[in-house]
């Protein structure tokens, strides 16, 4: 087993904590060890691997910032990016399961649920014995979810839903859906359980990105939702839009990890594939494509921190977010493709995780608002004027 | 039952070593100094023992303020407490050995956890010496361990096979690989952490008996010689084989 030594030009290490550092190592041992190992297996046969839930678990990566009397770590922004770049090291497929359980899953409840949903479901989201999903995108609305189409209508003891839901992340294996549906047209959010009859999650298959990750539909046929498993204090779309920003700060970071790998593999890939003569390192050209990597990962890390201390100190803007998740995302993309470059050849085959992390930022520069969505919000923000319409 | 384990803060397997200027130390400059891997199995086995039979575990180092953070990541992974014995200059295991052994006795401890070696000197031997200056028994290099009240049934890795031992408490145990996988210190337990305490007191004096002279890295490998770059090379390569490098 090859140990990761991380990748941090500029000495960035001198201003994390001790704590935060060793987060980081643990976490880095668990992706060398647990991770690295069984993915591209789970890739190639496009399955999940279910048994890293409890191991993730264990270790303490879901939800990572809520309080400790729900069985979460209460641990600061940057350890909880510092999470996700290491997850991501090892799969975005891994991380997307942790950010849609933490972000999406249990900071909703946490942050709209009441004491009983609360102290019901947090735990046993955070101890991975019950899974979660989230369920906002609809097959005709994904740019613009405010157009959603799914319904809830008060019904005697609680409401009836109906709609469908479309690319969600962890569905069929899901116990509870966080479903947004829009009751008397505004949007609310509401837990959905498996069992709630007229409520299925069929797996969608034939994905060539993020193939360790299970996405699903959710068909809502009439489901009965009792009154209690509304989340109360949801009350208008910027409620899953303020989900939407815990997980893009997460994938923000995450994507570095993917960065670190791919920039990795090609640095000792070029230092000793030879070809007329001399490792490819030797070339200029090869140099320059290098180079660039560890610019930009640099670039991205200064970026990452600032945007945790941000956080931490309750200051950081949603625009903030979108600029660090638009660019991380793009640049983690463009340094997976030219380190495949670097492969040649081999950059296309299994044994080496190019392919892979490539193939899965596609679906990572998409999820959580497109590239071009985050264009327009930044665009908007500066300009003063809107151009989504 | 009160459970120690000893461990000691070393450079990373992983980092290139260079010689200090004076010939005699590492230079410190970007090393990144981590848990001793055996000790994190001795931690393993503590906390196992702790949770099979109850107890304590208390984190015992001998060293310069740095060791806390390898003492914090014992305490990450669950042991109770930390104590730090301190001492900023080099001390040989003979030194180490009496520091911890006092520790142990003030601390009225049953059973002893240390790696069956520490990877920055390699010397293999504080357990032992531990042990002889406590008067317990001792396992070393142990794969596999039993406690049935004072009854220690354990396994040591000897050459070509395994061992089967007896014995009792009060014992010291070094332990190999193999004898569990440690865990991952958890989220949780970080910030646990920092809720335990790590005493701090100075290591019992103690003379060096042992002085290191000179510290050297070892030779470069003699370059290797390319006989020929076709098939003509065949008969050539192998009467080398044969004759000079006699491994055929
Ligand atoms: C693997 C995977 C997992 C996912 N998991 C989840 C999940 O767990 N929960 C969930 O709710 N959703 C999930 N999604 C859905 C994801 O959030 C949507 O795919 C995303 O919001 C984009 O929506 P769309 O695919 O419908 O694309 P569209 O909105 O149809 O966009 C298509 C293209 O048009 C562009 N575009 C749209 N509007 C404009 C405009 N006004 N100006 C310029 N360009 C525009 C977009 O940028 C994009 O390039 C997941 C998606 C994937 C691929
Ligand atoms: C799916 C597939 C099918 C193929 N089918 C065939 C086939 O049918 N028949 C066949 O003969 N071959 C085939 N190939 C091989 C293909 O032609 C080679 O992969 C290609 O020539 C590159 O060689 P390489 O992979 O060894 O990369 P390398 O030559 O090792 O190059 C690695 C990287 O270094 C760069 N590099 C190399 N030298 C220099 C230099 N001097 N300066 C700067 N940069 C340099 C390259 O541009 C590349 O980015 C196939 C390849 C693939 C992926």
């Amino acid at each position: 087993m090859q140990k990761f030594k991380g990748i941090d030009y500029f000495n960035l290490e001198s201003l994390l904590t001790e704590d935060e550092k060793m987060v980081r190592n643990s976490v880095r041992e668990f992706v060398d060890s647990e991770i690295i190992p069984i993915i591209e297996d789970h890739y190639m046969q496009g399955t999940f691997p279910h048994e890293l839930v409890k191991k993730l678990a264990e270790l303490g990566v879901f939800g990572i910032t809520l309080p400790q009397k729900y069985g979460c770590a209460e641990m600061n922004n940057v350890a909880y990016g510092l999470v996700m770049q290491e997850l991501e090291r090892g799969d975005s497929g891994v991380r997307s399961f942790a950010s849609v359980q933490s972000a999406l899953v249990m900071y909703p409840i946490f942050t709209f649920g009441n004491d009983e949903q609360k102290d019901y479901w947090l735990p046993k989201l955070a101890s991975g014995e019950k899974i979660g999903c989230f369920g906002l995108t609809e097959p005709d609305y994904g740019s613009n979810p405010g157009g959603m189409v799914t319904q809830a209508e008060k019904v005697d003891g609680g409401y009836k839903l109906n709609g469908a839901k479309m690319w969600i992340t962890n569905g069929t294996i899901s116990d509870v859906a966080v479903v947004w549906a829009k009751l008397d047209g505004v949007v609310h959010g509401f837990l959905v359980e498996k069992e709630f009859d007229g409520f299925t999650a069929p797996e969608m298959k034939g994905k060539h990105s993020l193939r360790a990750s299970i996405t699903s539909e959710l068909i809502l046929q009439d489901v009965f939702v009792p009154e209690k498993n509304l989340l109360p204090n949801t009350n208008n779309l910027r409620s899953p839009l303020m989900c939407l920003n815990q997980a893009r700060y997460g994938i923000a970071w995450g994507v570095v990890g993917s960065m670190m790998e791919c920039y990795s593999t090609a640095l000792s890939y070029a230092q000793s594939r030879i070809q007329f003569s001399k490792p490819i390192a030797a070339y200029q050209l090869t140099q320059n494509k290098l180079v660039y990597m560890l610019t930009e990962i640099t670039k991205a890390q200064f970026l990452n921190l600032q945007l945790a201390k941000l956080k931490d100190k309750e200051e950081v803007k949603h625009t903030h977010i979108s600029l660090a998740k638009r660019n991380n995302c793009e640049i983690a993309l463009d340094i997976a493709r030219v380190a495949r470059e670097i492969l040649g050849a081999n950059g296309i085959l299994s044994e080496y995780p190019i392919m892979r992390h490539s193939a899965n930022l596609e679906s990572v520069k998409t999820y959580e608002g497109t590239h071009e969505m985050h264009t327009l919000i930044l665009g908007a923000d500066i300009t003063g004027f809107e151009a989504f319409e | 039952m009160k459970i120690v384990v000893c461990v000691s803060h070393v450079p990373d397997t992983a980092t290139k070593i260079v010689v200090g200027s004076d010939n005699k130390t590492i230079d410190a400059n970007g090393v990144t100094y981590v848990l001793n891997p055996y000790d994190e199995i001795a931690v393993e086995e503590a906390l196992k023992t702790k949770e099979a039979q109850g107890g304590d575990v208390v984190v015992v180092s001998v060293g310069p303020d740095n060791n806390k953070e390898s003492i914090r990541k014992a305490l990450a992974m669950g042991a109770d407490s930390g104590v730090l014995l301190k001492d900023d200059n080099y001390r040989d295991s003979v030194g180490v050995a009496k520091a911890l052994a006092e520790e142990i006795k003030a601390q009225d401890a049953q059973i002893v956890f240390f790696g069956k070696q520490s990877v920055d000197y390699d010397n293999s031997i504080v357990g032992q010496l531990t042990a002889e200056m406590l008067g317990y028994n001792c396992v070393s290099v142990a794969v596999d361990l039993k406690l049935d009240g004072e009854k220690i049934t354990a396994e040591r890795e000897i050459e070509g096979g395994r061992e089967v031992i007896e014995t009792s408490l009060p014992a010291v145990i070094t332990c190999q690989k193999g004898l569990n996988e440690p865990r991952y210190a958890a989220l949780k337990g970080i910030m646990a952490a920092k809720r335990k305490t790590i005493e701090e007191k100075d290591a019992a004096v103690s003379e060096n008996s042992v002085e290191i002279l000179e510290m050297k890295k070892p030779a470069p490998k003699e370059p290797g010689k390319i006989v020929g770059t076709d098939s003509s090379a065949v008969p050539e390569l192998v009467r080398l084989l044969k004759e000079e490098a006699k491994v055929i």
